[in-house]
């Protein structure tokens, strides 16, 4: 195989491991409580301008403006939960569409307003720049947001799987009548589950913000993506965004390498759409 | 309780009174003393940066005819507070938002003629939207001045109210073809030539224009890279160039995508010996402080030069660093210019009524000492394209400032090559 090939393929899965960085906490919250939260993209780019924010007033990179992100993030989750996600549940999900829609553009133009619209970046070797590995161009920051993703992934299921907080989580979200009669209060597992989920993303965007521009509008270019590897990987599941994180990032790098990169979304979304007419719930979503 | 509702409805009509009688009174005299232009840019989306220079820039002009001005000299309506063709009559600009979307543009220029009852409009940055904008000034019989859209249709579309100042499309490809030809007489390797475009409006129009404008001088693009607007990765595309080598890689690209490229190529250890930018993107101000310094060496287009201390398009520059807190570029400029063009002819037609804007507007003949760009004049043909327009090529040798270096006779420094990157 030659270099170059090698090259888009390994580009395309530290894309992938990034798509699904950004994606977990938007399945998690899809998985808990069944709603669409449409101010994803959004979180991610609150996440990123955190980072640039910690960048320019104190000087450090990531491993200081990542966990503030997650921690501002959770933070801002636990908040809107409580105030706008808890009520709207009760509606129509025409009701849930338009109030995290309109989250999503409170957010996006309190940016613009407090940054403006210019675009901002943060200093290339934030993370130890680049480096060759047998002619092969690894990026330091892309590399640290991978083996975040990875983490992040294994961390969640863990969580969710092993742990009593997991058990309750999920009891809450299976039947929240039969888990408050056993004593679990589904408000604050549901508080804590948009704290995990808000703060992940909220890592996600800092991380991203090391190789990517910042912009208030950034989300709508990222949401989109995130969307598509959460309904690839199935709703729900935060090992499926992962694997379905990195089908796409290859998938991408491939058919943009190979066919053009004016033709790569369509080649991603016909494959997608083929894939849903056999799969409905996606890779690894319950039935 | 009787005599409470009474007294309510008292207060009520007499309130509604003078709210109405304040209301028409602002009216007569907004019809009296100010002339309502439309203003459609990206002030939010993904052009928001674009948009909001671009606002800056209107805000300048708007600024400069408002006001008295003598110090800039023999430049149209500056001397003199307001348009002395209407009585001294001043210049309301309405902005409307097109949100990055030809639909939306389309919507609030209908909103701005039918609503704002604009007397003309100018705008819409892509050119995806000043076609579909146009479209409704054209249906309305409302001039648009357009200062930025280099997409060669615009023009072609036998429209009786759409005039355009900026040099298009098919002038800078000459452009290009002629600075390469020069390059080459230096020993400069330019045969093998890449096309990176997104895939706009104005990135496949401007692709296209110049692969035929090259194809009619014997040269073939050795390489078109087309891709989707605000991309999430670039990787595969720098990869393709990479592999292929060319001697020039022309990119025509908006901010966001111009950064991910200039980002991904030094990731990937990318350096073209020489890389030449459409403007767009490569110009916004953000892109030079977000990656001018790993940018070093672009070429660029250009018709904008600060020009020396003291001149007309210097005070100007400052009064627009002033209002946006940016350097002037040749994008602002260029709307700038555009509204410039679009009031002179006002002012010069004495009246507010579309007709008599239009003719005027046919028979604008600017001389380059009363114009803020670098054209020879700003004179319009049938088709409402300016004749005149004129540009340069720019390099951005220190990452920081773009400097004019062809052709010769306008050169503040030698264009350097190879391309330096970072």
């Amino acid at each position: 195989m030659s270099t170059v090939l090698l090259q888009v393929i390994v580009g395309g899965l530290l894309l992938g491991a990034v798509y699904a960085l950004f994606s977990s906490g938007l399945t998690l919250v899809w998985g808990m409580m069944n709603i669409v939260n449409f101010a994803h993209g959004d979180f991610v780019m609150l996440g990123m301008y955190v980072a640039f924010m910690v960048w320019t007033l104190l000087g450090a990179g990531p491993l200081l403006g990542a966990p503030l992100a997650a921690l501002v993030l959770a933070t801002l989750g636990v908040i809107v939960y409580f105030g706008l996600i808890r009520d709207i549940m009760k509606g129509p999900m025409l009701a849930q569409i338009l109030g995290t829609f309109g989250l999503a553009l409170l957010l996006r133009y309190s940016v613009f307003w407090w940054f403006g619209a210019n675009f901002q970046t943060l200093p290339e070797n934030i993370v130890g720049g680049t480096f060759d590995i047998l002619g092969l161009r690894i990026q330091a920051s892309r590399l640290l947001a991978g083996a975040v993703a990875l983490l992040v992934t294994l961390g969640l299921h863990l969580l969710l799987t092993r742990t009593s907080l997991g058990s309750k989580m999920l009891a809450v979200a299976e039947d929240s009548t039969a888990a408050q009669l056993m004593g679990i209060r589904p408000d604050s597992m549901q508080a804590i589950a948009w704290a995990i989920a808000a703060g992940a993303t909220g890592l996600a965007g800092a991380l991203i913000a090391t190789f990517f521009y910042i912009v208030p509008t950034v989300g709508e270019t990222l949401g989109i993506v995130a969307f598509v590897t959460v309904s690839l990987g199935g709703f729900g599941s935060v090992p499926g965004a992962l694997v379905a994180g990195l089908l796409i990032g290859v998938i991408e790098s491939l058919s943009g390498y190979l066919i053009g990169a004016v033709y790569k979304d369509m080649v991603v979304y016909s494959l997608f759409l083929g894939f849903l007419w056999f799969r409905p719930q996606g890779l690894m979503g319950k039935t | 309780m009787k005599f409470k509702h009474i007294l309510g409805l008292l207060c009520a009509a007499s309130i509604s009174v003078v709210a109405i009688s304040v209301m028409s009174a602002g009216n007569a005299s907004a019809q009296d003393k100010t002339v309502k232009i439309g203003a459609i840019f990206p002030l939010s989306g993904n052009a928001a940066s674009a948009g909001v220079h671009a606002k800056a820039a209107i805000e300048v002009a708007m600024d400069i005819i408002n006001n008295a001005n003598p110090e800039l000299g023999n430049f149209p309506l500056a001397k003199n507070a307001g348009l002395a063709g209407l009585g001294g009559a001043k210049v309301d600009v309405v902005f409307a938002d097109n949100q990055g979307s030809p639909a939306t543009g389309q919507n609030q220029t209908l909103r701005l003629i039918t609503e704002e009852k604009v007397v003309a409009i100018t705008g819409a940055y892509q050119s995806g939207i000043t076609l579909t904008a146009s479209a409704i000034a054209e249906k309305y019989g409302i001039p648009f001045v357009n200062g930025e859209s280099v997409a060669a249709n615009l023009t072609e579309r036998g429209f009786k109210w759409f005039f355009r100042v900026t040099p298009v499309a098919s002038d800078f490809a000459k452009i290009y073809h002629d600075f390469l030809t020069d390059m080459k007489a230096t020993g400069v390797k330019t045969d093998n030539v890449a096309l990176v475009h997104d895939n706009t409006e104005y990135g496949t129009s401007v692709a296209s224009v110049i692969t035929s404008a090259f194809k009619e001088k014997g040269q073939a693009i050795a390489l078109d890279v087309a891709y989707a607007v605000n991309a999430t990765d670039v990787q595969s595309q720098v990869l393709q160039l990479k592999e292929k080598k060319p001697d020039v890689v022309i990119m025509v690209a908006y901010a966001p995508d111009a950064i991910l490229y200039a980002k991904t190529m030094q990731a990937l250890d990318y350096k073209p010996p020489m890389i030449i930018a459409d403007d767009s993107g490569y110009s916004d101000p953000s892109f030079i402080k977000a990656v001018g310094k790993i940018s070093q060496g672009a070429f660029n287009r250009s018709s904008w030069s600060v020009g020396a201390p003291g001149s007309p398009t210097a005070l100007i520059a400052e009064m627009y660093k002033k209002k946006s807190g940016d350097e002037m570029d040749d994008t602002a400029a260029r709307q700038m210019q555009g509204f410039f063009v679009l009031m002179e002819a006002i002012d010069r037609a004495g009246s507010t009524d579309p007709a008599k804007i239009q003719a005027a507007l046919k028979a604008t003949d600017l001389k380059p000492d009363q114009l803020l760009m670098g054209y020879k004049g700003v004179k319009f043909d049938d088709k409402g394209q300016n004749v005149l327009a004129a540009g340069l090529m720019i390099q951005l040798q220190d990452g920081e400032n773009y400097v004019a270096v062809w052709p010769k006779a306008n050169a503040e420094k030698a264009p350097v090559m190879p391309y330096k990157g970072w």
